[in-house]
């Protein structure tokens, strides 16, 4: 009698249990690797496994991590601003746009919209990256543009090689992650509350802000968490974007494991990195529970 | 009411001391009963009382934690529903979207011998039989909520099954419909001539269309009876209270030699029946129940040889056919619901008319438990 | 105006930053300039030509079709075993172990690459190869097709395989005959997504490729010289048509799905 034979909830079990192994063996089990060996130092090609806080030390005494001096902060505060910053342009940007699909869009057309808005996301994320460098260059398709219409003489040098154009270039791929979460909250929302709030007195606009609005709460929180998580991991577009001078700390992440070779001091980094946004999000969390506690 | 004389049988369904745990839930807390072949029998109860996981694990959907089940003279226990001479109409009918009416109810023939011809004309009999002739080659899910019942019900007898079993097949459907399809039910199975068991909430359904009924709570079978004697003589305040409106009133039961005597307050002193007990006879403070059509008012004119309490209206509701009204009785606690038929002539009295209540104590039930 | 009118406008707007870069993409690849600026000087498929003629391009190719059709195999293997307990009975544990497989979706990219990294090389000390690369792309690609999955499952009866198996069929035949089609148009929409993952994927591929890069990874390699411009146009203008042609697909298989499961469409993926 095999396992598919005995009660339901062994089968679920027995069904979850592939993809769950895969998950432990090449998920969790890199991921306490990696604890382990920001505890160790490199050697060569090699490891000193023994015991030692060093790279932590040195994550929170240097100053090109996260004290910064007197003319540059640390790498990591500086990831965490751009982060917060993508998340926060990014978030703004998408909830009229989640509201105009699901209030005003035509049910039967919202399937298309949403399709529309998920394209870009599913082209490479290389390529968009690399278009973006490509727009906002110094003879870039943006200053080479208006040179051409007559709108500027030289080259706006502004637009590339600075921060601005690492959160242009995230706020734009990242905008599906935004969309999604807000436009499913925005559907739950149950359209005859809306009616029953503008039948009690309010208008269209205080409806929104009173019902609406902390009804979509969660779609924003969702929204904020899978913008800001993922975006502080991002090297590729500071690589692109910044050049040679500029670093995040996904790039310094990375520098470690290939031409630092330092893959400890990296991991070390990570495991910071992760905890940070970690705490962050948190945070963020809990304040925003407690304001609907408040509310309610 | 669906009391006919059917052959004696010998029972084609037995269940002995069926348990069933779920963790530490215990939904099924030892049923035995036995239905018989030909029988249309009804598990009625409030939700959560387990009727339905007792119906399932007849299904074998669900194995019993302890208890035996036999169908047709086989132990059941091991035997997958693929193997079982039992089939289902399913509460949400299941009929599988991605296929044809036809389809649809010929799901169960795969392994059926016949040529293909033949199956198909088994399939179009079945659907004739349920009222749906000519729907074969339509989609499934394009279907209304009566003509998926029909589908799920061609579907499970097209197999010819011993028994086949109900998941409240109706509850779905609006009160129109669902009275329609009770009586077309009712003529179905006496055609067929195939066991049919009903899981319902709803106990006019199960008054309606059962030849015998099980009245469940918790996990246990309350009482087990055909609708009448279910009806009137309830073994206790549960079911009583399940199955139609009943009045029930403090009363002191006591022994005279064998004479049940009951001392209802309010209302006065009486002797019942042992079939008016069938609950068994608790003496002391207990509870009598009597049912509001067995009252009557008596209006201005009108004698009766019936005992009579004097009280006053307290409620009217007016539902078209009949008017039930609340009085108020000195002596008893709770207004007693009396329901009377509009009859020409008769008045429908306005709250606090002083009024006339004619009883008798042969309709009275003790409630002891 | 018309309900929305201002709405309207700023969706539409957002739409075209949304595309932008991506419409200049064939802009540039079929002009006739080395430099990628205004204004256009001319129509050329020479650039196209030269994708054509390099080698190196058609092995980081082909490199990245097996990755990628591997990686959808087993990760939608995966994903359809994890959707259907999902839909299934709880048991102790079971939301616990289905957020960790998600995890992914909230992990920065590059934890998951450094991590990989040190456990395919320290402590399994295996050589990187498209073999470390498709276990790579399987662990991220997972989320997306158990969250697509997951809508085709959740949207089944669970008395529909209670039926199939009360009309004489085994758990396997209930399965096969009733639960298979049912979600079949969710496992080609799963199919198709982790391919384009993987396809697209450069961050895991540049961590743990071996001899033979990925495409991404040539095409990054081919960002550092300037004369390449023109070519990367072509070859990205190549990219995005084949991703959206497979998200068009992956979209009509999805919609025939919730047709055929005659539900009203609640739009989109995940």
């Amino acid at each position: 009698m095999s396992i598919f034979d005995r009660s339901p909830q062994a089968r679920t079990a027995a069904l979850l249990s592939p993809p769950f192994l895969y998950s432990l063996l090449l998920l969790a089990l890199p991921l306490v690797a990696i604890v382990l060996i920001s505890f160790w130092t490199q050697t060569g090609l090699d490891f000193d496994t023994t015991f030692t806080l060093a790279n932590y030390r040195a994550i929170f005494t240097q100053p090109q991590y996260i004290l910064g001096n007197a003319q540059n902060w640390g790498v990591i505060p500086v990831s965490l601003f751009v982060s917060a910053t993508v998340t926060a342009i990014t978030v703004v940007l998408a909830y009229p746009v989640a509201y105009f699909v699901s209030f005003v869009v035509d049910p039967s057309r919202k399937s298309l919209w949403l399709f529309l808005i998920t394209i870009p996301f599913w082209s490479s994320y290389l390529i968009r990256v690399f278009l973006w460098k490509v727009i906002l260059g110094f003879n870039g398709v943006i200053n080479t543009g208006l040179q051409a219409l007559g709108v500027i003489r030289e080259p706006l040098e502004f637009l590339l090689y600075n921060l601005a154009s690492v959160i242009i270039t995230m706020a734009h791929a990242y905008a599906v992650f935004a969309i999604l979460p807000i436009y499913v909250a925005l559907e739950k929302i149950d359209r005859s509350l809306l009616e029953a709030s503008q039948d009690l007195g309010e208008s269209r606009f205080s409806t929104f802000l009173r019902v609406t609005l902390p009804l979509s709460v969660p779609g924003i929180v969702g929204a904020v968490l899978i913008v800001f998580i993922p975006t502080i991991g991002d090297y590729v577009t500071p690589q692109l974007m910044l050049g040679a001078g500029g670093r995040l700390v996904a790039n310094t992440i990375q520098t470690q494991f290939f031409k630092g070779n330092d893959a400890p001091l990296g991991a070390a980094l990570s495991i910071v990195t992760m905890l940070m946004v970690g705490i962050i999000s948190l945070v963020f969390l809990f304040l925003n529970r407690r304001w609907l506690r408040g509310r309610s | 009411m669906n009391v006919q004389s059917k052959p004696p049988a010998t029972p084609l369904i037995q269940l002995r001391g069926i348990h069933k745990h779920y963790g530490d839930y215990h939904a099924l807390r030892g049923i035995d009963l036995e239905i018989r072949q030909g029988e249309f029998f009804s598990l009625l109860g409030p939700s959560g009382c387990g009727k339905t996981t007792l119906l399932r694990t007849i299904a074998g959907f669900e194995q019993p934690s302890s208890g035996q089940l036999v169908i047709d003279g086989k132990d059941m226990s091991g035997v997958p529903p693929n193997h079982r001479p039992t089939n289902m109409v399913f509460q949400s009918y299941a009929i599988f979207p991605h296929l044809t009416v036809a389809e649809n109810v010929g799901f169960g023939l795969r392994r059926d011998p016949r040529p293909k011809e033949q199956r198909a004309r088994a399939v179009a009999e079945a659907l004739e039989m349920v009222g749906l002739g000519g729907y074969g080659n339509r989609a499934a899910h394009a279907l209304s909520g009566g003509q998926r019942q029909r589908v799920a019900l061609a579907r499970a007898l097209i197999l010819k099954p011993k028994v086949l079993l109900l998941d409240e097949p109706l509850s779905a459907l609006d009160k129109k419909l669902r009275e329609n399809m009770q009586v077309e039910l009712i003529r179905l199975q006496r055609n067929v001539g195939i066991t049919f068991i009903l899981v319902t909430h709803d106990q006019e359904e199960a008054l309606v269309m059962s030849d015998r009924i099980a009245v469940m709570f918790e996990g246990a079978i309350g009482q087990m009876a055909d609708p009448e004697t279910l009806y009137r003589r309830p073994n206790s305040r549960r079911v009583a209270e399940f199955i139609g409106k009943m009045n029930l009133l403090p009363a002191e039961v006591g022994m005279e030699g064998n004479r049940i005597v009951v001392e209802v307050a309010g209302l006065g002193r009486g002797a019942v029946e042992p079939d008016q007990a069938p609950g068994g006879v608790i003496e002391g403070n207990s509870t009598v129940g009597i049912r509001p059509e067995t009252l009557s008012l008596l209006f201005p004119g009108e004698t009766t040889d019936r005992r009579v309490a004097e009280g006053v209206v307290d409620e009217v509701v007016y539902y078209g056919d009949m008017t039930y009204y609340d009085v108020r009785i000195p002596g008893v606690e709770e207004p007693l619901t009396i329901s009377m038929k509009n009859l020409i002539g008769r008045p429908v009295l306005d709250v606090g008319t002083p009024t006339k209540v004619a009883w008798d104590e042969r309709s009275l039930v003790v409630l002891s438990r | 105006m018309m309900r929305g009118g201002w709405l309207r406008a700023y969706a539409l707007l957002y739409l075209v930053f949304l595309f932008a870069p991506i419409l200049l993409l064939p802009l540039f690849a079929f002009n006739d300039a080395s430099v990628i600026a205004f204004p256009l000087t001319g129509f050329t498929t020479h650039w196209f030509q030269e994708l054509w003629t390099t080698e190196a391009l058609h092995q980081a190719l082909r490199n990245s079709l097996v990755i990628a059709v591997l990686n959808s195999l087993i990760a939608t293997l995966l994903g359809v075993c994890a959707a259907r307990a999902t839909s299934g009975p709880a048991f102790p544990g079971k939301r616990g172990i289905l957020g960790f497989i998600m995890l992914p979706l909230v992990l920065p990219e590059i934890v998951i690459a450094v991590s990989l990294l040190v456990v395919v090389r320290q402590v399994l000390d295996l050589q990187l190869s498209n073999v470390t690369v498709i276990l790579a792309h399987v662990v991220i690609s997972l989320p997306f097709s158990i969250a697509i999955l997951n809508g085709a499952f959740a949207n089944l009866d669970p008395a529909f395989e209670e039926a199939a198996q009360d009309l004489g069929e085994t758990r396997w035949g209930a399965f096969r005959l009733v639960t298979l089609p049912l979600v079949f148009p969710g496992i080609i929409s799963s199919l198709l997504i982790c391919f384009i993952i993987s396809l697209d994927d450069f961050v895991l591929a540049q961590f743990l490729t071996g001899a033979n890069p990925t495409l991404p990874v040539y095409i990054y390699g081919l960002t550092r010289f300037v004369k390449s411009l023109p070519v990367i146009m072509a070859l990205g203008t190549l990219l995005v048509a084949l991703s959206i042609t497979l998200l068009v697909i992956a979209e009509y298989f999805r919609r025939r799905g919730v047709a055929r499961a005659g539900l009203k469409d609640s739009g989109g993926f995940l």
